[in-house]
């Protein structure tokens, strides 16, 4: 790890709960250990909007709508590596269990039938992305480099791989930090 | 070296006449992955997840006979490699959802995919349209999750007596069907005490109200392998 040039990390979450981000920041005190080696480029942490020339992408969630495939494909324009985090970005996670529900019948369902709605309406601000009629993995729009599984992978888990990553080795999971669940 | 034994890996294992190589493997503790296999039943050889080279031939362990003299590779890289896209197949097939799913844990194909170093499924997903049962007042039918092993159905004819499953459908449109009149599990004579209640190896046959009994992190594959689980099982 080169103290000179920090290693630039992009993350973002896209159909995801963010729950791969929250337990990004479990790795507590060794986020500061982290910052010596890296700086963030787009992140929820940082006000950057768009994503710049990186070195790590990192991507939790999958994709749902057609901002989410904008954004994932700045991602691997821009980063060398490309990593899927989180069980969404994986294989698509719960979001995908809309994907034999009709799309109209899961919006009716949410905005007009649900428990406690009355009056309600399906939000269609032409500034809204399009949502699909599938939520799938983002390795099924581009091309992903590492995987890290898990609802959300415990710190323990990201906090190896992302030391094997900046450390130039493959990252490899013990048995009991890769988890599907 | 004597008449019956054969060769896996290098490791001289004997074998009784009538043994598949899969029953010799498992008298000494040595362990081929499976999935469709369950020693107290027929082998079924569907998954093909126990794939080995016979004398430079691939052949489904738990159906081949066990013959003097078999040279036999199990645990290589390269059957591994296959076996882990057969994995993969299996997880894009249905639809697995492991992190809501009361089998994680428990899982068969989740602990083969965790063994074999599954990071990600790899292939696009069908994300078939497939139905779930709750008619029946204990017992829960996903077939989402089932993987077509067949062993409820082996469970409830061979043990039960009842004919409660069967297979029906060719290639993808292979699935499980229900005996009853109304297709549905709750008009079947299936109980809960039944054999073919808790042998699905995965989350698709689900006994209710037994949710979460032991959590996460305290489940069969949680901190052993699948590997070391079944080997110590059938010692
Ligand atoms: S059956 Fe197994 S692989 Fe499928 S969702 Fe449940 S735990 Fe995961
Ligand atoms: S329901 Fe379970 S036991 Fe029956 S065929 Fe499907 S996976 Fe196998
Ligand atoms: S375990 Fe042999 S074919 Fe399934």
């Amino acid at each position: 790890m080169s103290e000179q040039k920090k290693i630039r990390v992009a993350t973002c979450s896209l159909a995801g709960c963010f729950g791969c981000h929250m337990s990004f920041l479990d790795i507590d005190e060794r986020l500061l250990q982290l910052l010596e080696h890296i700086e963030f480029d787009r992140t929820p942490l940082t006000d950057i909007k768009h994503c710049g020339p990186c070195d790590v992408g990192i991507i939790e969630g999958g994709v749902c709508n057609s901002e989410n495939v904008h954004v994932l494909k700045e991602f691997r324009k821009n980063c060398k590596v490309l990593v899927a985090i989180g069980a969404c970005a994986v294989n698509g996670g719960i979001p995908a269990v809309r994907n034999n529900i009709d799309l109209w019948e899961c919006f009716q369902e949410v905005y007009h039938y649900g428990i406690g709605l009355k009056n309600g309406q399906i939000p269609n601000d032409p500034e809204l992305p399009l949502p699909f009629d599938q939520v799938h993995p983002i390795y099924e729009v581009v091309k992903v480099d590492y995987f890290l599984p898990g609802c959300p992978p415990p710190a323990d888990a990201i906090w190896k791989f992302l030391t094997d990553l900046l450390a130039g080795k493959t990252p490899k999971l013990e048995y009991e930090t890769l988890h599907y669940d | 070296m004597s008449d019956n034994t054969i060769n896996i890996d290098g490791q001289t294992v004997p074998f009784l006449p009538g043994q598949t190589i899969m029953e010799a493997a498992m008298a000494a503790e040595v362990y081929i992955p499976h999935l469709c296999h369950n020693p107290e039943f027929t082998p079924h050889g569907s998954c093909k997840l126990c794939t080995v080279s016979v004398n430079g031939r691939s052949a489904a362990a738990c159906t081949m006979p066990a013959a003097a003299g078999q040279q036999i590779l199990n645990n290589t890289e390269e059957l591994n490699a296959n076996r882990r896209a057969l994995v993969q197949m299996l997880f894009v097939e249905g639809n697995h959802f492991c992190p809501f799913c009361e089998k994680s844990g428990n899982c068969q194909l989740q602990a083969l995919g965790y063994y074999l170093g599954m990071m990600d499924p790899h292939y696009n997903h069908f994300y078939p349209a497939r139905a779930v049962d709750g008619s029946h007042p204990d017992v829960l039918l996903d077939l989402n999750r089932c993987i077509m092993c067949e062993l409820c159905v082996r469970a409830s004819r061979d043990v039960d007596g009842k004919n409660v499953f069967g297979l029906t459908g060719r290639g993808i449109h292979t699935h499980i069907t229900v005996n009853s009149p109304s297709g549905r599990l709750g008009d079947t004579n299936l109980a809960v005490s039944d054999k073919a209640a808790e042998v699905c190896p995965v989350g698709a046959i689900i006994k209710k109200r037994h949710g979460f009994a032991v959590p996460i992190g305290e489940r069969l594959y949680d901190h052993k392998t699948i590997r070391e689980v079944q080997t110590e099982a059938h010692k």
